[in-house]
């Protein structure tokens, strides 16, 4: 990851006084972005070389591939923005190979363990889908580095989303046990969506950023509307679970976030500095 | 990003700078190949939007990339200056802007039949992102979108294999008519 950063826009743009924005609070928005798509970056290349076809081992190390690209954007920003605070910016594999589990801003969506095929196809139209409306939101942010890496980022995760409509509709709608399976997985993976769109431990952070980050309730009639159709089509039930996931973005982890990061972080901490 | 020479820059590469044009300069850094589809250049991609001479002679390269975690950007970054230190510029800036977003549309006619030419289907003409073929669109059928052409024989009777290919920018197809399989350029 050292060899390049991608510098998007520059911070000095005419539209924005960066004077006037809450800088900490930029920063933790943003670095909870970039968290989410790490984190899922890192369990879909869990799938290389083990799905179901060739195709697929294509597909998820393409998607992989575009979710880090864009958290290359999302903690490169926030690193830099952070440092405005701190005095100490930090670069992006400063903060991806560098902090320990509860320092990690994303939801407990993405840090769930894969499963079968289809709780990761569950996982991802629940994920994709609100990254969709995520982006679609973020294109008219007056933070030019967030609009910028939008107009990009909506176009790769809109081929993420039908990725996984298709998968759903193939499975909930096929064999017995496909669908059987299909429905499983949205059972087991439906209790991490509340967690998303809760705006309960960022109340603050998106107050403080007006015009600028995408306040995450807003997003979820669209959201429900598109889910809920892909998942009537594919003759499935939309779940009503009996529990919540919470915590994610303060910090607080379940134990698979543990097992992640040491798989993820060794090489970094082994060879400081290494590149290739 | 910012690739600063090392070395003290030899003397007759500062007149170098001097005696080439914005545009031949342009040139130099456009015709570079693209790493992983070496039949089209960077100007036939459409990835390569500015190119400055500042006043001290440091020729200003600003490239945008096709996806946000393409890995041959790096590349390209180097590849262009490598281009221009070889014409004999010694001090070199090439950025990577994100804004705004690349889109298949840039991509020149001449690209298009390269493509082709390479077995390659080239992209057809860009959606909104609203609209990009959704299987939802039409329930019950799965992978509506139009159909690429294949390269080899001319058939509109193909099929797509997979969304995503040996690279993020393509698609993976098989023609019916030809029986053969090939990489389809997708439209972004």
């Amino acid at each position: 990851m050292t060899a390049a950063s991608l510098s998007s826009q520059p911070l000095d743009n005419d539209d924005i006084d960066q004077a006037d924005i809450d800088q900490a609070a930029l920063a933790t928005y943003v670095l909870g972005l970039g968290d989410d798509a790490l984190i899922v970056a890192q369990r879909l290349g869990e799938w290389i070389t083990r799905a179901p076809q060739i195709e697929e081992d294509i597909a998820l190390g393409n998607i992989a591939l575009d979710l880090l690209g864009q958290a290359r954007t999302l903690l490169g920003y926030a690193g830099e923005v952070d440092g405005n605070v701190t005095g100490m910016p930090r670069d992006e594999d400063d903060l991806a190979f560098l902090r320990d589990e509860r320092e990690f801003r994303n939801v407990h969506l993405v840090e769930i363990e894969n499963g079968d095929f289809a709780v990761t196809m569950a996982r991802q139209l629940i994920f994709s889908s609100y990254q969709y409306e995520l982006y679609t939101a973020l294109l008219t942010s007056i933070d030019p580095t967030l609009s910028a890496l939008a107009g990009k980022a909506v176009k790769e995760v809109a081929y993420h989303r039908d990725h996984a409509t298709q998968w759903v509709l193939r499975l909930g709608d096929g064999t017995p046990e496909s669908h059987e399976r299909m429905q499983a997985a949205l059972d087991q993976v439906w209790p991490y969506v509340e967690e998303i769109f809760d705006t309960a431990d960022t109340a603050d952070i998106l107050a403080a950023l007006p015009g600028i980050a995408a306040d995450p309730a807003a997003l979820r009639p669209a959201w429900s509307r598109y889910v809920e159709n892909v998942i009537t089509t594919a003759t499935l039930s939309v779940p009503t679970p009996t529990w919540r996931s919470r915590g994610g973005r303060s910090g607080y982890h379940t134990e698979n976030l543990g097992h992640l990061l040491p798989e993820m972080q060794n090489l970094h901490r082994s060879h400081p500095g290494a590149s290739w | 990003m910012t690739i600063a020479p090392d070395e003290t820059p030899p003397v007759v590469t500062a007149s170098a700078a001097n005696l080439l044009t914005v545009p031949q300069l342009r040139e130099i850094a456009g015709a570079v190949p693209d790493p992983e589809i070496p039949v089209l250049t960077l100007h036939d991609l459409g990835i390569l939007r500015d190119v400055q001479l500042a006043a001290d002679g440091t020729v200003e390269v600003t490239l945008t990339p096709t996806y946000t975690g393409c890995p041959a950007t790096a590349v390209i970054a180097g590849d262009v200056e490598t281009a221009l230190r070889t014409a004999g510029i010694a001090r070199i800036k090439v950025r990577t802007v994100l804004s705004p977003a690349w889109t298949t549309d840039w991509m020149s006619q001449d690209g298009h039949r390269k493509l082709r030419e390479y077995g390659i289907a080239p992209p057809g003409a860009c959606q909104p992102a609203q609209s990009t073929p959704s299987a939802l669109t039409a329930p019950r059928s799965i992978g509506l979108t139009l159909s690429a052409r294949c390269p080899r024989c001319g058939s509109t009777t193909t099929r797509e294999i997979s969304r995503f290919g040996s690279t993020p920018c393509k698609s993976l197809w098989s023609c019916l008519s030809c029986a053969e399989p090939f990489d389809s350029f997708k439209a972004i």
